[in-house]
Parts: structure tokens; sequence; C-alpha cells
């Protein structure tokens, strides 16, 4: 039924659309709007789509490709990108990196496709984007991630470690009183990174304001490690006012679960997690994780009239039983942000393209408005602290007051 | 497979052409295929692709003759094709990560996943790499030396069968923990990456990757030719026969351990050969191409191509990798199983592998086409005939 009326609704929208997308599509012909031989016809455009769907990836990518299926075909029901219906081309990159590398030069130099939305993990994009860069193509990148990077063909959608980690602690620091950290990580680039850039803001920043701010402890776990019982033990011994962590993927079920059974609880200690979502949650369980604090740019809590637009979509479209979180939002914002782009550029060419993202404005994004930097091609956007709650879900403590800028190279934290 | 090759079919030149398994005939037609056929009907991406898949048979020729002609199966070859790509990749590494290029980093001139990681001089391991001829040899020496370390003992001590296959799973698993564990001088989890010149020459640009694509046909040819070689001396004869009756051949007064060793370092050379081209062609390396997984995947395309045929172990990685990216191009949400079913099926269906069709059929059918009589199945051939 639901499917029926979703079908009915799109009919509708494409007939009242139809008319004004074909004049559309008219002022713009091909011959001006594709000048590098993209895929792009009179009244199609295709692109890519390049996340895991198969291997150990699988589950937390699941939500990006859902986010971006669900926009283009909101974009597709509105009369698509210059009057072109959007056609996909999916491929799995097999939670392989050199399968990733692969899959992304036959969408680009096979396919010819007008853009890519896809990766995930740090690695996957490192090993596609030289191939970006090479046969220049633009990749919509939705992780947030460790920053030191900016690529004229990559637009990252996520935040990069500043923005989230740097609001994060001083929220702590503020609220919370925290003056000892701890910090614990998955041991890979964007762990490292980022607790690179906490101490630093502790070192550097914190202790300025108050001496006593420290860091007690800083520790890395391989990824898929799933024994931290000594760990705890270790926080146990040290008590920090806070647990920073960045703990990845399969390893986070054990942590939490392990804290909970160790008496490691939100009632006696403070946690901070900057890569925990209610992707992560479904598999953890709310109860072990209950009363602990994320920092992250959306929650599916938001109370945005845009927000409850979105996640009803997105739960008409992927089942009841969905839940939206960071990523799979600043995966959404991929499409939309690519349409508002070309619509500006009024062609499809890449170069276009990079040019014309400085500065585009996105205002009904379900996190709120968010607008790419004029310098970097990072978003401007709000951070926000949630708390767990049992049901899996978050209550929002706190939303920074201004856009948060996007330094992917940060001065002074390297 | 000893009784074929020792029972020579006597008689004229034609006849000796069709015997043994990798007789001239079927180097022909590879020959063919590699340089003729796939270079003229693949697009460049796609033969920038079958490259990289004939990288894979440089360590599936080297488990033809470890595993299936010494009967010393090793699950760890990804190990020694990891030490290939990662000496190649070290040497790109570095000169990609000149002083200018660097320059918004802490400590230019070092690559820049060391910078990530606080690393701020380039650790003694790398300084090798800063020469190409120096590089080669290594890719060349250190397999080797590492392989010969690591299973002079067990040999030596008499460890062989299943206990040393898990020994190698092992190694190969270590290994992989620690690369990923390295970071600061690996790069971790994701690889060297962006590769861009060799000498200064462009490696991603098509006509580079067709080059690489006929260097690495060479390059097959030449280890080919060699494989032939070794198992065609005494040596070749001493390592089947410890491989059938181990006994026997310790009494007749032959040392095994030394033979075991030369034959499983020569693998581990062709791995790494195959390791370092790889990386040439793709661009980067990663651990994931190390893991216990992929070595695995190697001993799955010797296996499919027949563990005795040195030219079926090319078919073999040429075919089941094409297979892979074809089903996960048309399905890439169910493609796993498409994939796991044609392992099945070629398991069931074909126990001596692509090689078997081939002596079974395909050459028996030409024969009989050229009225040769089959010293094998004689009846057969009239029947068919006449």
């Amino acid at each position: 039924m639901k499917l029926k009326s979703n079908k009915l609704y799109k009919i509708a929208s494409l007939l009242a659309m139809g008319v004004t997308s074909l004049l559309h599509a008219e002022e713009y012909p091909t011959a001006e709007v594709n000048t590098t031989g993209l895929a792009v016809t009179d009244d199609t455009v295709t692109v890519g789509q390049l996340h895991s769907i198969t291997g150990t990836m699988a589950i937390s990518e699941t939500g990006s490709v859902e986010a971006e299926r669900l926009a283009i075909e909101q974009i597709n029901a509105m009369g698509g990108v210059l009057g072109r219906q959007i056609k996909v081309i999916q491929e799995d990159g097999a939670s392989d990196w050199p399968t990733f590398a692969e899959k992304s030069k036959k969408l680009i130099i096979q396919d010819k496709v007008a853009c890519v939305f896809g990766c995930w993990t740090s690695a996957s994009r490192k090993a596609v984007l030289p191939i970006f860069e090479k046969e220049n193509n633009m990749l919509y990148y939705p992780t947030f991630y460790e920053g030191l990077e900016d690529s004229k063909n990559v637009i990252y959608t996520g935040q990069e470690a500043t923005q989230q980690i740097i609001y994060g602690l001083d929220w702590a620091y503020e609220t919370l009183g925290t003056r000892t950290f701890y910090l614990i990580g998955s041991d890979y680039i964007w762990p490292r990174t980022s607790m690179k850039i906490a101490r630093n803001h502790i070192e550097r920043v914190l202790k300025a304001k108050d001496p006593k701010c420290k860091v007690v402890g800083e520790e890395y776990y391989p990824l898929g490690h799933t024994n931290f019982r000594s760990l705890i033990n270790k926080v146990k011994l040290k008590k920090p006012d806070l647990m920073f962590t960045a703990v990845v993927g399969g390893s986070n079920v054990a942590w939490y679960k392990q804290l909970t059974s160790a008496g490691v609880t939100s009632d006696k200690y403070n946690m901070l997690t900057i890569s925990t979502t209610e992707d992560e949650v479904l598999g953890i369980g709310g109860e072990n994780c209950e009363g602990f604090y994320s920092s992250m740019k959306y929650f599916q809590s938001i109370d945005t009239e845009d927000n409850k637009a979105f996640v009803k979509a997105f739960k008409e479209r992927w089942g009841e039983d969905s839940v939206v979180g960071d990523v799979t939002q600043a995966a959404y914002l991929g499409p939309w942000l690519w349409k508002k782009t070309v619509e500006k550029a009024g062609s499809f060419d890449i170069d276009k393209i990079a040019a014309a993202s400085s500065g585009i404005e996105f205002s009904n994004a379900p996190e709120g408005y968010v607008r790419i930097h004029d310098t970097n091609h990072h978003l401007w956007s709000k951070s926000k602290i949630g708390k767990f709650l049992k049901n899996g879900q978050f209550e929002i403590v706190s939303t920074s007051d201004e856009l948060i800028e996007p330094n992917p190279y940060p001065e002074g934290y390297q | 497979m000893t009784t074929n090759s020792l029972k020579q079919p006597g008689g004229g030149l034609l006849d000796r052409l069709f015997s043994g398994r990798s007789s001239i005939l079927s180097y022909t037609v590879l020959a063919i295929i590699l340089f003729l056929v796939l270079p003229n009907l693949l697009s460049a991406f796609r033969l920038n692709m079958a490259g990289k898949y004939l990288c894979y048979a440089f360590a599936c020729i080297g488990l033809v003759l470890c595993w299936g002609h010494a009967g010393i199966l090793s699950l760890g070859q990804g190990l020694f094709f990891g030490i290939g790509g990662y000496s190649m990749a070290m040497f790109l590494k570095l000169e990609a990560s000149d002083p200018e290029s660097t320059s918004i980093q802490s400590t230019p001139g070092i690559p820049d996943f060391m910078d990530w990681n606080q690393v701020t001089e380039l650790p003694w391991f790398w300084y090798p790499y800063k020469s190409f001829p120096l590089t080669v040899a290594l890719i060349l020496t250190l397999p080797v030396i590492i392989s010969c370390i690591l299973c002079f003992f067990y040999f030596k001590g008499r460890v062989t069968g299943v206990v040393f296959a898990i020994i190698t799973q092992s190694m190969v698993a270590c290994s992989w923990y620690f690369i990923v564990g390295n970071q600061g001088y690996f790069g971790g989890i994701n690889g060297i990456t962006d590769l861009k010149t060799l000498n200064g020459w462009d490696i991603r640009t098509e006509s580079a990757q067709k080059i690489l694509y006929f260097v690495t046909c060479i390059c097959l040819f030449g280890c080919l030719f060699l494989s032939k070689w070794v198992l065609s001396t005494r040596l070749g004869r001493v390592l089947a026969a410890q491989r059938d009756k181990e006994e026997r051949v310790r009494f007749s007064g032959y040392n095994l351990t030394s033979f075991r060793v030369f034959i499983f370092a020569f693998a581990a050379l062709l791995a790494s050969i195959g390791g370092a081209l790889f990386t040439l062609q793709v661009g980067f390396m990663s651990p994931n191409l190390i893991g216990v997984v992929p070595s695995i995947d190697l001993i799955i395309y010797t296996a499919v191509g027949g563990r005795l045929c040195t030219v079926g172990a090319v078919y073999g990685a040429l075919l089941i990798n094409t297979a892979k990216t074809m089903f996960s191009e048309a399905y890439p949400t169910v493609w796993v199983f498409i994939y796991g079913a044609l392992f099945i099926l070629i398991v069931l269906a074909l126990p001596k592998g692509l090689a078997g069709v081939w002596t079974d059929h395909v050459r028996l059918w030409i024969r009989s086409l050229l009225k040769l009589d089959s010293p094998a199945k004689p009846k057969k051939i009239k029947s068919q005939t006449t």
C-alpha cells in the first residue's frame, strides 16, 4: 500500500513537473552542458554509486547507499537535474580497497559517470583518490574523517576532525567539568589523527584555561578487536573524568558490552564518543550505552520539520525499523549538493562543478542549513552533542551556536 | 603426472609437441591470447585489469611447483606477493614524496602517512628504496631470504603437510598485523597509496599501462620457461618423488631439506615478482593483498587452473578474476553467491582443473583432427576418426 502511494506520488509529481522539466532540458542542450564526454543524454544523466554491499563494511555502508538512493529518487521526482533524470550505476567495493580502486576506474572510464557518490572508510577514499584526480571526476564522500586532505575532486559532506572534536572537548570541559581525559581508539588513521588533535587541544588550549587539564592515557586497539578487559581495568585505575573514544565497526559491540558488565556505566563515568551513531547502537543495544555522549553533526531526533520529513521519507522507502545516523544523513546531502552545484554551473563538466561548488547552500538539509566552504570542499555545519537513550536514539543536549568552519589543515594541531 | 611425463611417446616432431602438459602448443596458444587477442580485444581499462590478474598468476605458477609438484601446500603466498608489492610501492612512494609536493607537511620530503603518524624522519629500512637497482635487487632477494629462514627449520625438522600449511597461514596473518600495526612505517590499513611515477615515467597513463601489461606478459613467460626448466631437471624428478614416496627418496640418500627449501624459495620469488608488477599496474599497495583471504584466493586460482600445470595456473587466475569482475558488475548485491556456486561447480565437475579439460578433452580432440595416434586412448581416437 505504501509503495503504491509512493508510486502514485511519483507519477503525479512527474506529470506536474513534466512540462517544466522538458522546457528545462531544452534550455540546456547536451552539447553545451557536457563538453567532456560524460554519460549525459538529452533526458538522462548517469551517476555512479560505490559502496561496500558485501564484506565487513556492508553493515555500515548500507545506510549511505539507501540515503543516496532516496535523494536521487526525490530529485528525479522533482524533474531531475537540468531536466535530466538521474540514472544510477551501482558497484560493490566489497570492503576491499583494491576493489574500490578497480570499480571507481570502471565507473569513470568505462561508464563515464557524471559523478560518484561513495566510499566510507578513509582507506577506500585514499585508494580511489588518485584515480579521481587523474581521470578528473567528482566524488561525494559522506563520512566524518580525519582531515589533512582537500582535493579538487572530492566534496566532503561529513565533518572533518576538528569540527567534531574541538566542539566536543570544549563542551565536556565546560558542561561536565572534565579535567582528565583518557583517549581510546581503533588503530588506524582516523582515530590516530583525531586523538592527535584532541591531545593537542587538551594540552594547549584547555590547559591554558585550567592547568589541571591533562591526558591520563592514550590507547589504540586493532580493528575488529573484541577484548577490552585490560583497558577497562586501566580506566578503573586512572579514573578519568572523561573517556574520549573513537572505537569503530564490530569492536563497538564488545567495547560497550564489556564496559557495562565491568560496571563502567554512565552513573560513575563519562564517555564522549565521536564514532557511535544510531546505526551502531542497533547492534550494541541502547541499554549498554545509555547516558554516555556522542559528538556528531546529526542525530535522528533533531526536532525540525525538514528532518521529520526526511526521516519519514527514509522509513517509508526503506522500512519502519531503519534508523538514520550521522553518515547516512551526510550521504543524503551528496546528491542534493551535486544537483545544486550543477544548476549553478549550468553544466555537468567536472571542472565547472569543482569551481561552482564554493558557497553552495542547502538550507533545507535534515541537519539544518549547510554551506560548502569558499576555499575548501568541506561543509560549514553545526556540531551537536547527543546523550544516548535506552531506545537507541539520542537526546540532543547541546548544539553549537554558530556554523563551525571546516578546517582540514588546522594550524597548530599538526 | 610422473608416469605421464616419463612415458614420452616416441615418434615424430609433431608428436613431441603435443606431449606433456606444458607443451609448445599450450605455450603458443597462451602467447597468442596474451600478446594478440587480449590487447586487440580489450579497452585500455580492461587490459589494465587483465594485467593485474596476470600478476596473481606469478604466485600461482609458484604454487604449482611448490604445492602441485613438490607437495608443499603454502597458504601464505600473499606474504611474498606483499614483499614484492610493498618493496615497489616504497620506491614509488619515495619518488612521489619529493620535498616540493609534500611542502604542506610538518616534515616535508617523507611519505604523507609518516607525517600523519608523527614520524619525523625516514626510517632506516626505507633508505635502500631510494635507489631503483637496489629496489629491484630487494624484490628478488628479500622473499628468497625470508622464505629460506622461515621454512629451513621446519623442513629440517620434517614438518610438512597440514602443519606446515597452517604455519604459513599464521605467517601471513602475522605479517598483516605487522603492517597494519606499524602504520607510521608502512601506511597501516590504508596501504601505500597515490603512486605516480617510476623514474620520472608516469605509470598512470594509458600508454604506460599498456607497456606494463606487455612487460608483465614477458616476465610471465620468462617465469613459465624457468619453471618448466626447473621441473625438467633431476631436481624436479626428486621433488615429485619425495611428494609421492618420501621415505624411499630418503633411503636413496637424498637430503630432502635443501630440495624443499629451494622450491619454497623459488615459489616465493615468483610471487614477489608478481607483487612488484601488481603495484606498478594498480598504483597502490594495500595490506588487504597480503592477508589470509588473498593467499587462499591464490590457492583457488591454482586449483581451478590445475595444480600440476603452470600454464593452467595462468588461465585459472585470469578466468576466476574475470568471472569475479563480471558477476560483481552485473549483480552487485548477489555476486558473492554466484561466485561461490562457480567454485562448487568447478570442484565437482573438474577435479583436475582447467588443465584436465585440456589434456583429457581438447588435446585429444586436436589429435583426432590431425589424425595422430594417442598412446593413452587409442580406441577412442579411432572411433572418432573413422
